[in-house]
């Protein structure tokens, strides 16, 4: 560690990791409610295991995304952290801001919560991803001010490079867009339009800049190929993530009540969609090939072209399965958009924070050269457990979205939903197979960090 | 190919592109925006409909279905069950609106369960009237079928 103030990363990657956990827990939970109704009603309803599982994976997204601009902007910039106990201080207002929600979630009817956080004042809540109280709303915008204070303020005073510029102008991106989740219009149609404003271009734009400066970041520390040459591939990346993500926000303009044209420009820019994680894949393979040093950490390494590859397949591919208008005509509000959704916040989110953490939490842990070779085995096996339970779960969801199709929409003997989802009962068991291999991937990687050192 | 791109080529592209698609969507989002009363009939948003939306949002009912196409996957899709079960007829719709509400949680073992949201009749008037105006909402011929 060059600078003490990295330090304070720390807390966010391990916090990151916890939230993980409960996150895939939930998940899990949710995967047997599907099959067996019964499970856990009226205790814990569905749409209050979801809320917690999709809330869980933004929060542990947002710590982890903290913390790895804790972790690189003062390498980057060549000074200390403008205020170390700002961001300590920021750590434990967002995490006890986040299990109060939680525990809320789980504890007050979802109804009674709205009247004890003060909706009424400014009613926002009860909208998909962004079913957070008020309260709590209010408090990820001032946690995310003091945070890009506090990175802007090092950014300012420092050095200056490609990866702190992107990785700025994506956190800001992400403060302003999450803006749009206080706007809610009467017109339903409106207030899913402005909606997607954070939802959208918070996903396939802001926090691919994030993404991208961060594996930038990685790629430089673990192969020691030039600056120069990172730079441009970076600049290449988010060129690419610009020009197709923006307008692609008309891919979910299709048909929830927005004009024709978005069938046109919607199907046109995000069939580009796939090209910024495709040049993410060369990047990672040819920075591999051209490296100058072979450092010791090498599951830094895997993960960050693991989370090429994948965030490639659940993005990219799985994306564009379903983005041209006349097929999204019959897979809009299906499990195939599950599928998307579960391949590509794994591969290109998830993912890029477990590159971070493998890449500096030896580094916190006073192990430059990485953990020893029996704990990156360790890694490497919960690696290959969690992206093979993954990849196999998106192929379920994918399979059950395919029948669910077929029942519902295609052809002349259809059938209901309800009956057709129990047709499909048997790919949901064959998911939450999947789901659990994750699960115990996860615990396998969480006893990576207790193997112990040989001296 | 990335040889014969320079750094700064693949900022200009950056800059330029990204400013490019930013424009064009502001336009583009003006003019939706613009659109969205029409295609919506916002005559026909009562304020019995808005209320509808805020009972919709109270009891997160997008955390199980769908309504336009968005939501969860677990429940059926709500944009047109007042073609499905209302046969798009008003009265029929509300009154099979009011046993339906009042019959939750369904005795079906292991059926997927819809709690009891203890609405009052006058909300789940509401909610009807919500559901009954979206379904005529111009959503490009969307859904494909009337099983949603």
């Amino acid at each position: 560690m060059k600078y003490s103030s990295q330090a304070v990363a720390k807390p966010y990657f391990i916090f990151a990791l916890i939230l993980l956990a409960g996150e895939l827990l939930f998940g899990l939970l949710m995967g047997i409610q599907y099959i067996y109704g019964d499970f856990l009603f009226p205790l814990i309803p569905f749409n209050v295991l979801r809320m917690v599982h999709t809330n869980l994976l933004i929060v542990l997204l947002l710590f982890g995304f903290m913390g790895a601009t804790y972790y690189l902007v003062p390498e980057e910039t060549e000074s200390e952290l403008w205020s170390p106990k700002l961001a300590i201080i920021t750590f434990w207002v967002f995490a006890a801001a986040g299990v109060a929600t939680i525990l809320g979630y789980l504890f007050v009817p979802y109804a009674a919560l709205t009247e004890l956080t003060f909706n009424n004042l400014l009613p926002t809540m009860g909208r998909e991803f962004l079913e957070q109280p008020l309260p709590t709303k209010v408090g990820i915008v001032v946690v995310v001010l003091s945070y890009l204070l506090n990175v802007s303020m090092t950014i300012l005073k420092g050095r200056r490079t490609v990866i702190t510029t992107v990785l700025l102008t994506g956190l800001l991106g992400l403060a302003l867009f999450f803006l749009f989740a206080f706007y809610v219009p009467d017109n339903l149609i409106a207030d899913k339009f402005f909606w997607w404003f954070t939802v959208h271009l918070w996903v396939e734009a802001t926090w691919e800049l994030i993404l991208g400066a961060i594996l930038a970041f990685v790629l430089i520390k673990v192969t020691g190929v030039d600056r120069e040459h990172i730079d441009k591939w970076l600049y290449l990346i988010i060129a690419m993530t610009m020009v197709s993500g923006i307008l692609g926000t008309g891919h979910h303009f299709f048909y929830m009540g927005a004009p024709e044209y978005w069938l046109w420009i919607g199907s046109l820019s995000s069939a580009v969609e796939p090209l910024p994680f495709f040049l993410m894949i060369l990047f990672a393979y040819t920075m591999t090939r051209d490296r100058k040093i072979q450092h010791d950490n090498e599951m830094a390494l895997t993960w960050a072209k693991g989370t090429a590859v994948i965030a490639f397949l659940g993005a990219g591919v799985w994306g564009f399965m379903h983005t041209l208008a006349p097929v999204n005509m019959y897979t809009h509000g299906t499990q195939l958009t599950a599928a998307h959704g579960h391949l590509s916040f794994y591969g290109a989110y998830v993912m890029i924070v477990f590159t971070i953490i493998s890449y500096a939490m030896p580094i916190l842990r006073g192990r430059p050269h990485g953990n020893c070779k029996a704990a990156q085995k360790r890694e490497l096996t919960a690696f290959w457990m969690m992206n093979i339970g993954m990849v196999g779960l998106t192929l379920a969801l994918t399979a059950a979205g395919i029948v669910q199709i077929l029942d519902q929409r295609v052809g002349t003997d259809l059938i209901g939903f309800m009956d057709s989802q129990a047709s499909i009962n048997g790919i949901y068991m064959v998911r939450a197979g999947f789901g659990a291999l994750v699960f115990l991937g996860l615990m396998t990687y969480f006893t990576s960090f207790f193997v112990k050192e040989r001296a | 190919m990335t040889e014969r791109i320079t750094k700064s080529m693949a900022k200009n592209i950056y800059y330029g592109g990204g400013m490019f698609a930013l424009l064009i969507f502001i336009a583009l989002s003006f003019d939706t925006v613009h659109q969205i009363p029409k295609r919506s009939n916002q005559d026909n948003m009562t304020e019995s409909v808005v209320a509808g939306k805020k009972i919709w949002e109270k009891n997160d009912c997008v955390g199980c279905h769908t309504i336009v196409g968005e939501g969860a996957y677990y429940a059926p899709e709500l944009m047109n069950v007042f073609n499905r079960r209302g046969a798009s007829d008003e009265e029929t719709f509300k009154g099979y609106m009011q046993g339906w509400m009042a019959a939750q949680p369904l005795d079906i073992p292991n059926r997927r369960k819809m709690p009891q949201f203890h609405l009052t009749p006058k909300e789940v008037n509401n909610l009807a009237d919500f559901l009954i105006w979206t379904s005529k909402i111009d959503a490009n011929e969307w859904p494909p079928t009337i099983e949603g």
